[in-house]
């Protein structure tokens, strides 16, 4: 394995794990409730560009970071609440274009409340490359890393130990038979609002002392994330760590090795040949039609 | 003769002529007629557009990358190469009706939230390839393309274009009303409702579907390529994602499986962002609002909203006139 190798491996690693965490923001709306978010990749701008402006304002991170989480998780009951919930039983399409202009409105707000600029955030340990195996890694590369698989564990343990995680499962089994065994499924959905907006801004946080943040960062980082929860299967939780982990790793190993004026096109690309052959993605339910 | 001419069809038909044939006496200058040319070609994509999602209940979220093909083919070939702009435009044709063949077999067996995803994939992919080909494109300046003409005749100015635009999208609402009323428009709104079902009658879904998806990427291309030429200047903005988005905004707002609807949406989502141009830092949170706003309260569209509220009035107005008569 030559270093070069080893350091593009680190690179997607990193980024993957940021796709993951938007893909299971993605996975437990649509779990919930059967909708795409297309706001997801919001939420992620939101968390960074509100940790920007209150360490700007001279908080310190361990007041900044948890407030910034909290206004994301408070946009996500928000949308659901005021855009979601009044359009229960509309068509997918219908539901699409009501997320998407949500995304669109809460760029414009985040336009209007802080600017149309590049921050960056101060690295949380600072920001000496760790040499591991001949390749670099930065500190804040490791805390992507192990805060994501805190994450992961943390959601583990709360779908299948706690009874609020019980019913949030139970709900995205079956929506009627949730309700008949006295699930308020109606809380479900709006709390998964909350939940994968939460998630959706430490995404953010924790990347943005790696890529800058900017008004318009949600976007490409919400089609990402879409795209690893659909390569993983939509739904499925593993599924979109492992679709988020493999998108991040082949987009820095083509940019690396291939082209990288054609980085971003990769995981397009590479989600077209996953569906032309998988049809539901790697972990997806393969349900037929019933008629 | 009455019942004919109160049909959508015809009725709808004469209509739209009328209004074509009318609107210059309200457009008083360039700058309207810029936005009534820029409305026609809308309208045509999303005439395309919503025999897809509409009719056959597909979705696309990439037919801007249609649209792009269609305009940048013909820039360069016209442009680049000097062909004459009319071949230049049926030969870009061809070639993105060629395209949606091929991968329209394999997307369209996709379905709902896979099926989205896979045609928003194929428009980021052509989006990245026009902004990252310079050297045929002019990247993300985009490239000057020469005016539109056949033989001697140089189509030019908002006024001409106005009434070429106008015929063509009386052409496209004819060919789109006659799609719908033949046995494959039929096939199609059969398989909408259930695909099974439709094949246990023995329609081939798979063959009707990328039949659809093909008439749909050629009114988006040739539509680019007409844009390219009116306002002889392409650059990948109309190619975005976003783009994809306002389209399909524009066939659900103006009404799902209405050829009119389609047409009436263009007009509002294209002459709207005009009119937010007053919100100057707001306009994008308004257009956002705007969009969650009209998809919350008229889930069905205008059109097909106006329309039940028609024919429920003039049900009760009906049942009064018994009523009276017993």
């Amino acid at each position: 394995m030559s270093a070069q190798f080893m350091q593009y491996l680190l690179t997607g690693l990193t980024v993957g794990a940021i796709y993951a965490l938007v893909a299971l923001g993605f996975s437990i709306i649509f779990n919930a409730s059967h909708v795409i978010n297309f706001a997801q990749g919001e939420f992620v701008m939101i968390g960074g560009m509100a940790t920007v402006s209150l360490t700007g304002s001279g908080l310190p991170y361990m007041l900044a970071i948890p407030l910034a989480i909290v206004a994301a998780a408070l946009v996500g009951l928000a949308l659901e609440k005021f855009a979601v919930e009044p359009a229960r039983g509309a068509s997918v399409v219908t539901l699409i274009i009501i997320t998407i202009g949500a995304s669109i409105f809460l760029r414009g707000l985040a336009m209007v409340v802080w600017d149309k600029r590049l921050h960056a955030l101060k690295p949380f340990t600072g920001d000496t490359p760790i040499a591991i195996a001949g390749a670099a890694i930065l500190p804040q590369s490791l805390w992507v890393l192990g805060v994501t698989l805190a994450i992961v564990l943390a959601l583990s343990w709360f779908f299948g130990r706690t009874l609020l995680g019980k019913a949030m499962l139970a709900t995205s089994h079956n929506r009627l038979a949730a309700q008949l065994v006295g699930i308020n499924v109606r809380m479900v959905l709006f709390l998964s609002f909350g939940l994968s907006a939460a998630l959706g801004a430490v995404a953010g946080i924790l990347i943005a002392p790696i890529t800058l943040t900017s008004y318009d960062v949600g976007v490409m980082l919400g089609l990402k994330g879409f795209a690893a929860a659909i390569l993983g299967g939509l739904g499925s939780g593993i599924g979109a760590v492992i679709g988020g982990l493999a998108l991040g790793i082949a987009e820095t190993m083509s940019a690396g090795y291939l082209s990288s004026a054609y980085k971003d096109a990769i995981a397009f690309v590479i989600i077209l040949a996953v569906l032309f052959f998988m049809p539901s993605g790697l972990f997806g339910k393969r349900g037929g039609e019933r008629v | 003769m009455l019942a004919r001419l109160a049909s959508p069809r015809t009725g709808g038909m004469l209509a739209l002529a009328a209004v074509i044939a009318l609107l210059p006496l309200v457009l008083s200058n360039k700058y309207f007629y810029d936005i009534a040319v820029l409305v026609g070609l809308n309208a045509i994509v999303c005439i395309g557009l919503n025999l897809l999602i509409g009719y056959a209940g597909q979705i696309s979220l990439g037919h801007a990358g249609f649209f792009g093909l269609g305009a940048y083919g013909s820039a360069i070939l016209a442009s680049r190469y000097g062909w004459p702009p009319l071949a230049a435009m049926l030969a870009t044709t061809f070639a993105v009706a060629a395209l949606a063949f091929v991968v329209g077999r394999p997307i369209l067996r996709l379905k709902g939230h896979y099926l989205a995803m896979a045609t928003l994939g194929l428009g980021v992919i052509i989006f990245m390839v026009i902004t990252t080909e310079d050297k045929f494109t002019g990247g993300p300046d985009g490239i000057a393309v020469v005016p539109f003409r056949i033989g001697g005749f140089v189509v030019q100015g908002e006024r001409i274009w106005y009434w070429v635009v106008g015929a063509l999208l009386l052409v496209a609402v004819w060919l789109a009303l006659n799609l719908i009323e033949s046995p494959a428009g039929r096939a199609l709104r059969a398989l909408h409702s259930s695909e099974i079902g439709a094949e246990v009658v023995g329609i081939n879904a798979a063959n009707h579907k990328v039949m659809v998806f093909v008439i749909s990427a050629v009114f988006a291309s040739v539509a680019g390529s007409l844009a390219a030429h009116y306002s002889g200047f392409v650059t990948p903005g109309k190619v975005t994602f976003l783009h994809s988005i306002e389209l399909v905004t524009m066939v659900v707002f103006g009404g799902m499986a209405s050829t009119f609807g389609a047409v009436v949406g263009a007009a509002v989502l294209t002459t709207l962002p005009q009119l937010l141009a007053v919100f100057e830092d707001y306009e994008m949170m308004v257009f956002g609002a705007v969009m969650m706003g009209t998809m919350i309260f008229l889930p069905r569209g205008v059109v097909p909203s106006l329309a039940r509220l028609l024919q429920t009035r003039r049900q009760r107005a009906s049942a009064d006139g018994e009523e009276e008569g017993a």
